[in-house]
């Protein structure tokens, strides 16, 4: 489903890099092609689908135009980018992240929060452990799913649990948080800390609890052009579009907040 | 008179030297670069870090286990796969080979929904003995037997079927029995093709990724092997993730050192 698809995604991007390297090495440079409409994009995790959704409309504004995406955890994504992957627009879930981005000298502009999301506790839908607060997490044979530390979700996490005062040891600490709720998903753990916006694209699978220290970890989610873009054009496009009044409606219905 | 040129292995044609170098040039350099990268001055202090000592600990031990599981099974499985001969064999064989070319991701995933706690056999196996597999070490042990025992097998079946029989019939026509020759002929005979199955069977259980991340969850010290401390790593501290992935190299040039016999004959 939307794992598969996301997994798709990744090898056609793959592809889509590898090819014309190949093709480029093979004809040592070449004449320069026309006009590139794709907007390649690097995307949170969190952000699958209200991008997805939101990369289809902004094809629809512009014929022609292609937005490929990729989603994966912030920080594997920074860490993409610091390396040189040939990308137009980065968008992640924590300022720390664009931060790394950032001083690396690989963003064009200042990055500009576009949204901000925070933690719910998932548990499977009806709560059959009657899971009421973060403390009934760190009881005995209670296996929880956290993120992992350097991605934004994992950070907030910690965050939040500090927050609270509550000490508990996940069963795993997974790389992003569409896998933290994969778990969750797939039967595996009792609860998992993700975004309230994953929780709720999970469906009736899933039933979010709320608690009071998610308000101490609430992420901000910048995005910003790259310094390398192939196409800078779609990518100033692609960023002032994410901040057009239609794309807050697609993000606010999401469960995300305004910046 | 000339005589004609004699036909030698020493003269390939021009043409295929350059890609041979480029080839070589391919394997060997990201390697090179590897170890140019590596932050040598701080290594010692890195390798001392607790979390790597964890995870190389975890390592050892959850390859060695799997290697274990995969020579109690696996032994078998070769003897009666060249040895005993049945319809369908073929089809064994081939299915026996599958997790060899199958994604290990996809190993992982088939492992969580049949031992997952929810699933056909996991549910058994936490109502009858209170056993909850998915996000422990018996996991990681469990996804790099899966992938790691056709190595086995296959190394295993191919020594047996070119041992020679002959000594295997002699025995028995001075009276020992199955079990005596199976002990004391033929599991001698095929040590050298076991023990190079066995190497290989661990050296692939150590790299394990795909299914371990999948079935086992990551979580240091429990789950969290090498692989997945090196890609964990390269978000955080790429130098570490550098001197991870060294420690992995180290062992594999271990490990190709001591088959060099095998693999690498010296002439």
């Amino acid at each position: 489903m939307t794992r598969r698809a996301v997994t798709h995604r990744r090898v056609s991007r793959a592809l889509a890099v590898a090819v014309p390297l190949l093709v480029l090495a093979a004809c040592g440079g070449g004449a320069p092609a026309a006009p590139p409409r794709t907007v390649t994009v690097l995307a949170a995790a969190s952000l699958t689908e209200v991008f997805t959704t939101l990369g289809r409309d902004f094809e629809a504004d512009r014929p022609g135009t292609t937005v490929v995406l990729s989603f994966a955890g912030s920080s594997s994504l920074a860490q993409q980018v610091n390396a040189g992957a040939p990308a137009d627009v980065f968008a992640a879930a924590s300022a720390a992240t664009m931060r790394t981005v950032a001083d690396a000298g690989n963003a064009a502009g200042e990055p500009v929060v576009f949204a901000r999301n925070q933690l719910v506790i998932a548990v499977p839908r009806g709560n059959p452990r009657g899971v009421r607060g973060l403390a009934d997490l760190a009881g005995p044979g209670v296996k929880v799913a956290l993120c992992a530390p350097p991605v934004p979700c994992g950070a907030a996490a910690r965050t939040a649990l500090a927050a609270a005062g509550v000490a508990l040891t996940p069963v795993t600490l997974e790389q992003d948080v569409k896998a933290t709720l994969a778990k969750l998903r797939l039967g595996e753990v009792d609860a998992a800390l993700v975004y309230r916006t994953d929780a709720a694209a999970a469906g009736d699978q899933v039933t979010p609890v709320e608690f009071p220290e998610s308000a101490a970890a609430v992420n901000e989610y910048p995005i910003v052009a790259l310094a390398g873009a192939p196409n800078p054009g779609g990518a100033a496009a692609f960023v002032a579009y994410v901040r057009s009044p239609a794309a807050v409606a697609v993000l606010t219905a999401a469960g995300f907040q305004p910046p | 008179m000339r005589t004609p040129r004699a036909v030698s292995t020493g003269r390939a044609p021009r043409g295929l030297l350059v890609p041979a170098a480029a080839g070589l040039a391919f394997l060997v350099l990201p390697l090179v670069g590897l170890v140019l990268r590596a932050p040598w001055s701080t290594l010692p202090d890195r390798l001392a870090d607790p979390a790597v000592l964890a995870a190389l600990r975890l390592s050892l031990l959850t390859a060695t286990m799997a290697t274990a599981v995969c020579l109690v099974l696996g032994v078998p499985l070769a003897y009666v796969l060249a040895r005993v001969p049945f319809p369908g064999r073929g089809v064994v064989r081939a299915l026996v080979t599958l997790p060899l070319v199958l994604p290990p991701v996809v190993g992982g995933v088939a492992l969580l929904l049949v031992l997952g706690r929810r699933r056909l056999v996991g549910s058994h196996l936490a109502s009858w003995f209170g056993v909850s597999l998915p996000f422990t070490p018996a996991a990681v042990v469990l996804a790099e037997a899966f992938v790691a025992m056709p190595f086995l097998v296959i190394a295993v079946e191919g020594a047996l079927r070119g041992a020679d029989r002959r000594y295997e019939d002699a025995a028995a026509t001075l009276g020992a029995g199955r079990w005596t020759t199976l002990r004391r002929v033929t599991l001698p005979l095929v040590a050298p093709g076991l023990a190079a199955g066995a190497v290989l069977c661990w050296a692939r259980a150590l790299g394990e990724f795909g299914a371990t991340i999948t079935f086992a969850g990551s979580f240091p010290g429990r789950t969290q092997t090498m692989p997945l401390a090196v890609y964990l790593a390269l978000e955080t501290d790429p130098a570490d993730a550098v001197v991870l992935s060294l420690v992995l190299l180290g062992v594999s040039v271990a490990i190709l050192a001591g088959l060099r016999e095998r693999w690498l004959p010296s002439r």
